[in-house]
């Protein structure tokens, strides 16, 4: 804790804990709102009749709040750790930090309660409706101004490669989240508006903003927290930082030209989704050229992954990064899309992703970073032991599940008879899928109890932080009164 | 300028311009970052940053030493 309080004075560790508490909070909810709806496409009886929780609801409360109010705490979290430590300047402003907080806050529970209540706008990731959305807007012009200022008053000459993820992350994420939502609002005193695009444009617009989000709010940020908390815990350098360079440019030029592999065989031209698919085989070389980079950075010092599990966490982190950005470009192809896109295989590869590489990357870093911000140290590693395998066992019941549900669906919903006609009904697929969606709901039912034991771990280790605190001020005013 | 952009729009045009032009591009930022060893060693050491704010090695005990700026 005397750490903890000689910090607080240069750097403003407070807006940290906060949002790393936080991220928690939105992640037990989230994810179990998750568990509940897979339950429900096994079994839709517990649908109940109630508007408020069928799965149409559900769906985007569950997305919301892991990637927004998970995934985004831990980013705000993280990044206001790392910017302040490696620029070695204190965020210029406490208040405008304070309302980044209570701002995103805000706009994750209004969220979840306005798709409960029914209002959607209906864009995929982006379901807020406009006055939501104009909250967002303000609250991450506060980010940058807060992320851009710490960076012009660094100490360092240089700008270490984990900020440039970051803010490519910030800034993309401004453009996307603006012209995405550009709308006209049917009335001052309504949440519904009409969005600007229509028709096909419609929807390359949202898949712009839909794969780039994956790409930059799901990527490019957590590969930052990879480049600070994957070299701090191995207590080496990372394996190249001239491949980091490299991996960062090709990266954010790749990606933006991606999203239209979400529309094969659709309205949209040809050459855009041929494009498209192009540009997502050539991002498996950055992608997996960052993977190299982290995984390397342990060269020499692999025996860490018999003694931390924090370092099994992200080493995990980063192979399943590898794995979903080969499994990506791969059903981007054309011909594999035309039987993977509209099924469960998508599920599942977004899982890949979203619970191997964004969750477990987060959870090693937060392992990292909650100790330090408390002066103290984890309450205990076997907990930590227990998470991890809880987390991996439920995330490969996940994806393979979903595997068999979605290359089945494909299957049986491309089958021809002798006559040309269609070979299955579709409710043959929908009975075909029970048993895959009961195993997925498993898998999601092993990682929901893996971040509740990590909650109760750093519940403890908060409590015993305070306890030595608490310990040391006695110890502290005995000896004054002796004195 | 006008001329160019409507060069610019037929798509036999823009395809190639922007296949050398990213190529091209891509080639300096190797060549940048590879040519010269005394770039690439400063590169090289700026990868030491996060280790120049230590206060807690007390922590996990897994924060090694590292060498300084080289």
């Amino acid at each position: 804790m005397a750490h903890a309080a000689a910090s607080k004075e240069q750097y403003n560790y407070e807006i940290i804990r906060k949002f790393a508490i936080m991220s928690l909070v939105w992640g037990i909810l989230g994810m179990s709102v998750g568990v509940y709806i897979a339950l429900e496409l096994a079994y839709p009886a517990l649908n109940f009749d109630i508007p408020e929780i069928t799965f149409g609801r559900l769906r985007p409360v569950h997305t919301t709040l892991v990637i927004f109010g998970f995934g985004g705490s831990a980013l705000f979290a993280t990044s206001y750790y790392v910017v302040q430590r490696t620029c070695q300047t204190r965020l210029f402003s406490d208040g405008l930090a304070t309302f980044t907080f209570w701002g995103w806050q805000t706009i994750i529970a209004a969220g979840a309660l306005s798709y409960m209540l029914g209002y959607s706008q209906g864009r995929e990731y982006a379901e807020f409706e406009w006055p939501i959305d104009i909250l967002i807007a303000v609250v991450w012009i506060a980010y940058l101004a807060l992320y851009v200022q710490a960076i012009r008053q660094r100490s360092q000459p240089h700008i270490y490669v984990a900020n440039w993820f970051y803010l490519g992350f910030i800034l993309v994420t401004a453009i996307l989240h603006i012209f995405n939502n550009l709308a006209m609002p049917v009335g001052l005193f309504t949440l519904k508006s009409y969005s600007a695009f229509s028709g096909v444009q419609d929807a390359m617009t949202q898949w712009w903003y839909g794969h780039n989000a994956v790409g930059f709010f799901l990527t490019a940020a957590f590969l930052g927290m990879m480049y600070y908390f994957v070299p701090k815990q191995a207590g080496r350098p990372v394996y190249s930082y001239r491949l980091s360079i490299i991996h960062f440019w090709a990266l954010v030029f790749l990606y933006m030209w991606a999203g239209a592999h979400h529309l094969h065989w659709t309205a949209l031209p040809d050459w855009t989704s041929t494009l498209a698919a192009t540009f997502s085989i050539m991002l498996l070389l950055p992608s997996w050229g960052g993977m190299i980079n982290g995984i390397m950075t342990l060269s020499g010092a692999w025996d860490k992954l018999r003694s931390d599990p924090i370092m099994l966490f992200m080493i995990a982190a980063l192979s399943f990064y590898g794995m979903s950005t080969f499994e990506g470009p791969l059903m981007s192809l054309k011909s594999v899309n035309a039987l993977s896109h509209y099924t469960d295989w998508t599920i599942g590869h977004v899982h890949s992703g979203a619970l191997g590489w964004v969750a477990l990357i987060s959870f090693g870093s937060m392992y990292h970073l909650i100790p330090r911000l408390y002066g103290t140290k984890i309450y205990s590693l076997k907990l930590i032991y227990i998470h991890f395998w809880l987390a991996t066992i439920g995330i490969v019941l996940y994806i393979t599940s979903m595997w068999i549900a979605g290359i089945g669906q494909g299957l049986f919903l491309r089958a021809f008879d002798d006559f040309g006609n269609l070979k299955y009904s579709f409710i043959e697929t929908v009975v075909f899928l029970h048993q895959p969606y009961v195993w997925r709901a498993i898998g999601g039912m092993f990682f929901v109890a893996g971040v509740i034991i990590m909650a109760y771990n750093i519940f403890r280790t908060i409590s015993q932080a305070k306890r030595e605190a608490a310990e040391l001020e006695a110890r502290i005013a005995a000896k004054m009164a002796n004195a | 300028m006008a001329d160019f952009l409507q060069w610019f729009t037929h798509m036999e045009n823009s395809k190639v311009f922007a296949l050398v032009l990213f190529f091209v591009v891509f080639c300096a930022i190797l060549i940048y970052l590879y040519s010269s060893k005394n770039r690439s060693e400063r590169l090289e050491s700026y990868k030491n940053i996060p280790f120049e704010d230590e206060d807690h090695d007390e922590y996990t005990g897994s924060d090694d030493k590292v060498s300084k700026h080289e």
